[in-house]
């Protein structure tokens, strides 16, 4: 049995322990912020509302999904390009379909396959030649946006096809948007990766102790190099689910996910350190932080006092679960 | 930490680059292309020696510098200061505010109060609240780009000018040589002098060994917090730059300093995890990347490749300084 799900087990047999969860933690956090809407605009926590949060944070869901794989990997691992990489994804998408629904899966196959490449690159970076990860996908946000401007002459053309547009906005059972069903399957199937499957442990395993990782018959390198794969992977799913909700792509849509996403995982209770932590946790964490941006908008104050307040919650979030441990005390 | 033993394959590529690299010092990267990038820049460009290049080469590499020395000081400590772009920004727009009513050095002080402030609550919450640095200044560059907003409003009719002392005088030379340059050393001098105060011993200690420094009587929390302030004091010193630069301050510049900061102190040889390195190379990596830009001015590529081109060639110099620290760290 896997580590991490033992210490989930651990953790919620012991009810005065339940608040020590960064899940449960997260979970009030939400209840929390849905009541104060309430307070200041009725309505806010209806279940429409609810939803409709819900679609939205699916973007930032998918992305960050890719985002824990990578932290949980350890080795100071973060991927600064998700966000740019997403912003690919929709103008390949765009450009490749031409708005055309017989296209469509050709354009997401591309958009997998260049995406899949500079999460490759991304990774044999990291893992071969020994970039520090932030610097590699620091540097890798500059390269992809000089391929966006080649590849789309700086003004993508194209627009979402009807059928992606449909799926990923059309409402299905209960009022819930096609969004939030992909987004479902996508934690599912990320959750099931990285506790039920030997990628996932091999993940935990890296995070946890990487001279035991290897030492246990783990090759650390390619492994590194599938993390930082995956990680543009689900970046590119997000971009594709973007594409269907924005319509058309411009050279910027998905820019603004590049650090939220690191927000979301650590608000979810994974630790940059890697090795502890989960995916569950970080698609709270979405949701919350998608909530904190709804609740700034229906508190309708100015651009400059809605930054302060969304650094300042960020930062109390952040300092429930996000903290540190002190040294020696 | 430790890295697991490479496979045979790759054996014989290590040692080669261990014996190519074996005792030198860890900016000879960044001298290896700087010279490189100014051999370049000699061939292509033809006005590259120019009086009016070279001034306008330092005026606009000043304010990176500044804020990279500050920055190159918080990661020596272990840290990371992702708002340190936004606080020269701040910064700028509370120094341009104050400079018609104030005369001009007490709008400057303000500016560098302004800045030491930042630093201040972002050090208290790394080292005292201990956030992780990344996220916790993320979240702040979110209150200093609101303050900065609500001091001066983008699109203000009658937006307030820096005196043109400043403005023309940033652009003059002294005894032959840009006024800019001066700067450029006043900043290395400070560096200099800063490296050989007590602080920078404890910075260095704490980011090498975080326990062992505390076990040792370093007072960590104290030396943390102080670092994001020298950095946020830096950073106010690159907002004046901007300002003496354009002549007046805008709310929304100044992010992209931050990742540009990173990059440059990455180039200059500067290990992310702390404790290695130093701001002279920092320095170097901020004239790399400077030239690496007027590299590209001067070749004239055609307009969509060049951000392209301009990627290439930042990644390719990270990639070089990282194999760099990345054996370093290694083994």
């Amino acid at each position: 049995m896997n580590l991490a799900t033992l210490r989930d087990r651990a953790q919620l047999a012991e009810p005065r322990d339940l608040l020590r969860n960064p899940v449960v933690l997260s979970l009030l956090v939400l209840l929390a912020l849905f009541a104060a809407g309430n307070l200041v605009a009725p309505g806010f926590a209806s279940y429409g509302s609810f939803v409709n949060t819900l679609r939205i944070a699916a973007f930032l869901g998918v992305i960050a999904a890719g985002q824990t794989i990578v932290i949980l990997g350890g080795g100071e691992g973060i991927d600064l390009s998700v966000g740019k990489i997403a912003t690919f994804s929709t103008v390949v998408v765009a450009q490749v379909s031409q708005g055309e629904d017989e296209r469509l899966l050709v354009a997401i196959a591309a958009a997998f396959a260049y995406c899949g490449l500079i999460g490759l690159a991304n990774g044999i970076g990291v893992a071969y030649l020994r970039i520090p990860p932030l610097v590699m996908t620091l540097g890798m946000v500059g390269v992809v946006t000089g391929i966006i401007r080649v590849y789309s002459g700086g003004q993508p053309e194209g627009r979402a096809p009807a059928v992606l547009s449909q799926v990923v906005n059309g409402t299905a059972l209960g009022g819930v948007r096609g969004s939030v069903w992909i987004w479902l399957v996508v934690a599912v199937c990320t959750i099931w990766l990285l506790r039920r499957t030997t990628f996932g442990r091999r993940v935990y395993a890296l995070g946890a102790n990487r001279e035991a990782a290897f030492l246990s018959g783990i090759n650390v390198q390619r492994n590194l190099v599938l993390l930082y794969v995956a990680s543009s992977l689900y970046a590119a799913l997000g971009g594709i689910m973007l594409l269907g909700f924005a319509g058309a792509a411009s050279i910027n849509l998905a820019d603004q996910y590049q650090l939220i996403s690191i927000a979301a995982v650590v608000i979810g209770g994974t630790t940059l350190a890697g090795g502890i932590g989960g995916y569950l946790g970080t698609a709270v964490g979405a949701v919350v932080l998608q909530t904190m941006r709804n609740l700034l908008i229906v508190l309708d104050i100015p651009a400059a006092g809605r930054q302060v307040v969304n650094g300042v919650i960020l930062i109390v979030l952040l300092s429930l679960y996000g903290r540190q441990r002190r040294l020696r005390q | 930490m430790k890295t697991p033993t490479l496979p045979p394959t790759t054996t014989l590529l290590r040692d080669a680059r261990t014996w190519l690299l074996q005792g030198r010092l860890p900016i000879t990267t960044a001298i290896a292309l700087l010279l490189a990038t100014l051999f370049a820049n000699l061939v292509v460009a033809d006005n590259f020696l120019t009086a009016f290049n070279i001034r306008s080469i330092f005026a606009n590499v000043i304010p990176l510098a500044a804020v990279a020395v500050g920055q190159t000081v918080i990661v020596l400590g272990r840290g990371i200061d992702l708002s340190i772009g936004v606080i020269a920004t701040l910064s700028s727009v509370v120094t341009v505010s104050v400079v018609e009513p104030w005369g001009l050095p007490a709008a400057l002080l303000a500016g560098l109060a302004t800045g030491a402030a930042c630093g201040l609550v972002n050090g208290l919450l790394v080292a005292i609240v201990r956030l992780q640095p990344i996220v916790a200044t993320f979240a702040t560059s979110f209150v200093w780009a609101g303050l900065a907003l609500y001091v001066l409003p983008p699109g203000t009719a009658a937006a307030p000018r820096m005196p043109d002392v400043i403005v023309l005088g940033y652009r003059d030379t002294l005894l032959g040589i840009p006024n800019a340059a001066w700067l450029l050393l006043l900043i290395g001098l400070s560096w200099l002098v800063l490296k050989r105060t007590r602080l920078l011993r404890h910075v260095y200690a704490v980011g090498g060994d975080e326990q062992a420094a505390f076990a040792t009587g370093v007072r960590v929390a104290r030396v943390q917090v102080l670092t994001y302030v020298i950095g946020g004091a830096y950073a106010a010193i690159g907002s004046f730059a901007m300002l003496a630069n354009s002549g007046s301050a805008d709310a929304l510049a100044g992010g992209g300093l931050t990742l540009a900061s990173i990059a440059a102190l990455v180039i200059g040889g500067t290990r992310l995890s702390g404790g290695a390195g130093g701001a002279g190379g920092t320095i170097i990596g901020v004239l790399v990347l400077q030239l690496l830009t007027s590299l590209l001015v001067a070749l004239r590529p055609p307009t969509d490749v060049r951000q392209l081109i301009d990627g290439l060639l930042v990644i390719l110099a990270l990639a070089l300084a990282g194999l760099w620290s990345g054996r370093r760290r290694g083994r």
